[in-house]
């Protein structure tokens, strides 16, 4: 059976937003898998950083928007330094994250009330501001 | 000399310990971190996405209050560090956010106004934001550096932990190369170190995602610290508060985790430049460390 797969058959608003809000080009990806291999955090992902970015150019963004990944991504940007491409894998994470917390498509990965008084009064309080940001909004 | 100085709400907080040994290196070096009269926390985290005005501010108010005074801004923290200079560089080279920002300094100034004389001029992205390394090896030199030292560091190795906020992304941060950087390391050599390279320096501690899942902290912390272990370092040397909680605090996780796991000390580069500069005790506080730096600071016969 062949399978015919077109441009204007995977994109839609949501993967223009995406490329707009991270202001990377999902093309440009050719697979080699850098951003994975160099990624700290691969291990707790469900989906690894460059089948993210194969999937977004599939238009799997619903798969995407629904994973683990999104919220496991440190933004350490190991995966943006190491792209022969150029492509920032770290922003793509950020704009989905975005996405989801704007549109309020699930409830947020970290709620306030979820910081443990330890966490408050132990951890720097860059990481507790940090977290709520990136997780939260 | 005068500089000033952005110490960011961590350092006025819970790393008081590297405020306070930072300052007193530098006054010992002959130069004084003038506080910024007014500023603010920088919001901790840059924004990756492209339509973030609002998520670049805090950087840009605190850049234009250091314009007050001076034309350089030194700053210890990473975190800070990343997000003063990412965003003085957004205010360089992308003018509608920089005529959107100003908007908000206008608003400030027509505000504060009505309580005190208070007026914030347009910034531009004028200032130059240093990393107080930075200042040692460019504004002091790591040769004059090198003269000041009264005591030598010799035998004491020492792992120097860059993580990923000083380095990266290149084109912005322009610090260092993000693979293989080296200021670290002359700084370390400066002071008398025996400097251990590892293979981790430049990896992720986990970062913020500690106060979200603490496990994934310490496994990113773990590979971090098992590195400069295997290189036998006696202690670890980091320039970011985040980074020295996560590699410090889960070490007894990480020795039930691993079999003869043996713990190092994890401390501030100030902490370690304040002993080469011959600082009293008060201003070497180590009360912080969850790995007590003292036993091997004195089998090294270094206090």
């Amino acid at each position: 059976m062949r399978l015919r797969l077109t441009i204007d058959m995977v994109r839609d608003e949501v993967l223009d937003r995406v490329e707009t809000l991270s202001g990377q080009q999902l093309l440009a990806c050719y697979q080699c898998g850098r951003c994975s291999a160099g990624c700290p955090v691969v291990d707790e992902m469900d989906i690894i950083p460059s089948e993210v970015i194969r999937l977004l150019q599939l238009g799997q963004v619903g798969e995407v928007l629904n994973s683990k990944t999104i919220w496991t991504c440190a933004s350490c940007l190991q995966c943006a330094s190491r792209c022969p491409k150029g492509v920032e894998f770290s922003n793509i994470c950020d704009a989905l994250r975005a996405i989801v917390l704007r549109t309020r498509l699930s409830e947020p990965r970290l709620d306030a009330d979820e910081v443990t008084p330890v966490m408050v009064s132990d951890a720097p309080q860059m990481g507790v501001v940090g977290a709520l940001r990136k997780l939260n909004g | 000399m005068k500089i000033p100085y952005y110490p960011g709400c961590t350092l006025h907080e819970r790393a008081r310990d590297f405020d306070d040994s930072a300052k007193a290196c530098a006054s010992a070096l002959g130069v004084e971190l003038e506080e910024l009269p007014i500023w603010t926390c920088c919001g901790a985290v840059y924004p990756l996405v492209t339509d973030s005005v609002m998520d670049v501010l805090a950087g840009v108010r605190n850049l234009s209050y250091a314009s007050r005074i001076g034309d350089k801004v030194v700053t210890l923290c990473s975190f800070c560090y990343n997000v003063l200079k990412r965003s003085n560089n957004v205010m360089r080279v992308d003018l509608d956010k920089r005529e959107k920002a100003n908007l908000f300094l206008r608003a400030d100034t027509a505000a504060r106004e009505k309580v005190e004389s208070y007026t914030l001029e347009d910034y531009e992205g004028q200032v130059e934001v240093l990393h107080y390394i930075e200042m040692l090896r460019d504004v002091v030199g790591y040769d004059k550096l090198a003269e000041a030292v009264s005591k030598k560091l010799d035998g004491l190795k020492v792992a120097p932990y860059y993580g990923c906020m000083l380095l990266r992304p290149k084109k912005e941060m322009n610090f260092d190369d993000p693979e293989q950087p080296t200021i670290f390391e002359e700084f370390l050599e400066a002071i008398g170190c025996d400097v251990v390279d590892f293979p981790m320096k430049t990896e992720c501690c986990g970062g913020f995602q500690v106060v979200n899942d603490e496990e994934l902290a310490v496994s990113c912390s773990q590979n971090v610290v098992v590195s400069a272990l295997k290189r036998d370092a006696d202690v670890i040397v980091t320039t970011c508060p985040l980074c020295r909680y996560n590699l410090d605090r889960h070490q007894e996780k990480m020795a039930e985790r691993i079999s003869g796991f043996t713990k190092v000390p994890v401390v501030y580069f100030t902490q370690l430049l304040g002993l080469a500069l011959g600082l009293g005790k008060e201003h070497l506080d180590f009360t912080d460390n969850t790995v007590d730096p003292m036993p091997v600071l004195a089998e090294k016969s270094l206090i």
